[in-house]
């Protein structure tokens, strides 16, 4: 469903490359606050919660469940329309941005709350992307 | 800030409205600007203070020749010009300057060297995280947590339908608006779908066009040529850019607390305001924007504007100049609603509310990602 040679591709910044290291090697990584314990994401090497900057990072379970969503009709980079845009709720808390894969993109097939896992397609050498699939 | 210290003695739209092929976007920012102060009877000499958003405001400034003493390029989408004049209320009551011009100009349709929508390079947080999954334009972001607010209420696409149905009533009694023909709520929901549960009557329009501001201490505001309309109370708030990190996707947390503090500053209550307007991007933001400045309660806001309570002959007027749905959308809307706000406290409003005294224009900046609230009043609201 991809086409690697036009999708728009993250650039890693020295704060993320630990999630895109961990993605190629078929990780879902978040961080953790060693003094609150706030889960968080977007990666930063500080908890956004107490500012705190004693944090870690763990593989998350890879379990979501679906948050929100549309279904585009407008073609962008590398996608064919009609594709989901969707927010998921990952088991640890935080939510991310995904494209909802291995099922129809049909309001009937995409439905809110719907138990979802992470899969990985990567898209260049450096670049696997996280999408989310239903749970089976 | 001193309730109704400032006021707003100068506003103008750009001469045309639409298609602008044969201006660029910083003549359109130009041409607005100079209405707005043939509006107030300056010229650039009596300017001090300019504010504007896309572009740099120093270039603005040097285009028209105006030498500023205070400029901010706030650029924060949308609402960027309710944030410039609720920062130019804080400099003029501060003597950082005296007259503040805000303008915006946009080629939002013909791109006549525009600025555009913000490149997001691969780098940034939004192009890491969300652009690589098509959420890269309005249609794909600001709508994304609707299916959440409609399905935590109980409620359908269709209950968003009306939105559009009776802003095009409104568009129809503005000469100025671009789509006037009625529709009706089998015409949005059959139209074609852009990005499900949107169809094309739920999105705003693309179009050229700029509105201009000037703003002074209201005791000078009596030797202007039109009434003065005064700021009675303001607010921003931020989320951020990120859709996916918004803390609530029934509710924006920018426009509550911008609504909380702007009818806290204005003094006001809910009843006191005869006529609103919300940024409607999309036809879901006006729901959102009932519910977060508390006209409604969370997910009462479609059965009342069902219930024609917005509509023309209704009690809480909303987007009487047709909205972004209707009307026009260069891209950054929120000047426009702050116009029709103004218009309609001068009584100039080609939709006329009857007895409007206060005015609430509330901005949706980027994906919910920034909020501002101005809530205008005539001199017999400072009574
Ligand atoms: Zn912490």
């Amino acid at each position: 469903m991809v086409d690697t040679k036009q999708r728009h591709l993250p650039r890693p910044t020295p704060e993320t490359l630990h999630f895109w290291d961990g993605t190629r090697s078929g990780e879902l990584r978040l961080q953790t606050c060693d003094d609150c314990g706030a889960v968080y994401f977007p990666p930063r090497p500080f908890c956004p919660e107490c500012s705190n900057r004693n944090v870690s990072v763990f593989a998350a379970s890879g379990r979501a469940t679906l948050y929100s969503y549309v279904i585009s009709n407008i073609p962008a980079p590398g996608l064919e329309p009609p594709f989901s845009v969707a927010v998921v709720t990952l088991e640890e808390g935080p939510r991310l941005m995904t494209n909802i894969v291995g099922c129809d993109q049909t309001p009937e097939a995409l439905t809110l709350d719907m138990p979802l896992e992470v899969t990985f397609e990567a898209q260049s050498d450096e670049i696997t992307l996280p999408f989310f699939k239903p749970a089976g | 800030m001193a309730r109704g210290s400032v006021a707003v003695v100068g506003a103008a739209e750009t001469s045309k409205m639409g298609q602008i092929t044969e201006m660029s976007e910083l003549q359109l920012q130009a041409d607005a600007a100079l209405n707005a102060m043939a509006d107030a009877g300056l010229t650039a000499a009596d300017i001090d203070g300019i504010a504007t958003a896309g572009k740099p405001p120093d270039a603005l400034a040097q285009y028209l020749g105006i030498t500023p003493s205070w400029l901010d390029g706030t650029l924060i989408g949308g609402s960027s010009f309710m944030l410039h004049v609720r920062h130019a209320l804080s400099a003029i009551e501060t003597g950082l300057c005296t007259t503040v011009l805000i303008v915006h100009g946009e080629s939002g349709r013909s791109r006549v060297e525009a600025e555009g929508f913000p490149e997001f390079i691969g780098g940034k947080l939004a192009g890491q995280f969300e652009v690589p999954y098509g959420a890269s334009l309005p249609p794909t972001m600001f709508t994304i947590p609707v299916l959440r607010y409609l399905a935590s209420h109980g409620l359908t696409p269709e209950d968003m339908a009306p939105v559009s149905v009776i802003q095009r009533e409104w568009a129809a009694l503005n000469p100025r608006a671009t789509f006037k023909d009625p529709i009706t709520v089998d015409d949005v929901m059959n139209a074609r779908m852009v990005a499900y549960p949107f169809t094309l009557l739920m999105c705003c329009l693309r179009t050229d066009g700029g509105g201009a501001l000037i703003l002074t201490a209201a005791d000078r505001a009596k030797d202007f040529p039109h009434l003065p309309v005064y700021v009675l109370g303001t607010g921003e708030s931020a989320e951020g850019p990120l859709v996916s990190q918004l803390e609530d996707f029934t509710s924006s947390k920018a426009s509550r607390l911008s609504g909380k503090r702007a009818f806290e500053e204005a003094g006001i209550s809910h009843a006191d305001v005869d006529h609103l307007m919300i940024y409607d991007a999309f036809a879901h933001v006006p729901l959102y924007g009932l519910e977060d400045l508390g006209f409604c309660q969370p997910g009462e806001a479609a059965e009342f504007i069902r219930n024609r309570h917005t509509a023309p002959g209704g009690r809480l007027p909303l987007n009487t100049n047709g909205g972004g749905l209707s009307y026009m959308h260069s891209g950054m809307y929120g000047m426009y609603a702050m116009q029709e706000s103004i218009r309609q406290l001068r009584g100039t409003a080609p939709a006329q509310v009857p007895n409007a005294n206060i005015s609430v224009a509330h901005g949706v900046g980027g994906m919910f990602s920034v909020a501002g609230t101005i809530i205008f009043g005539t001199e017999s609201a400072m009574q």
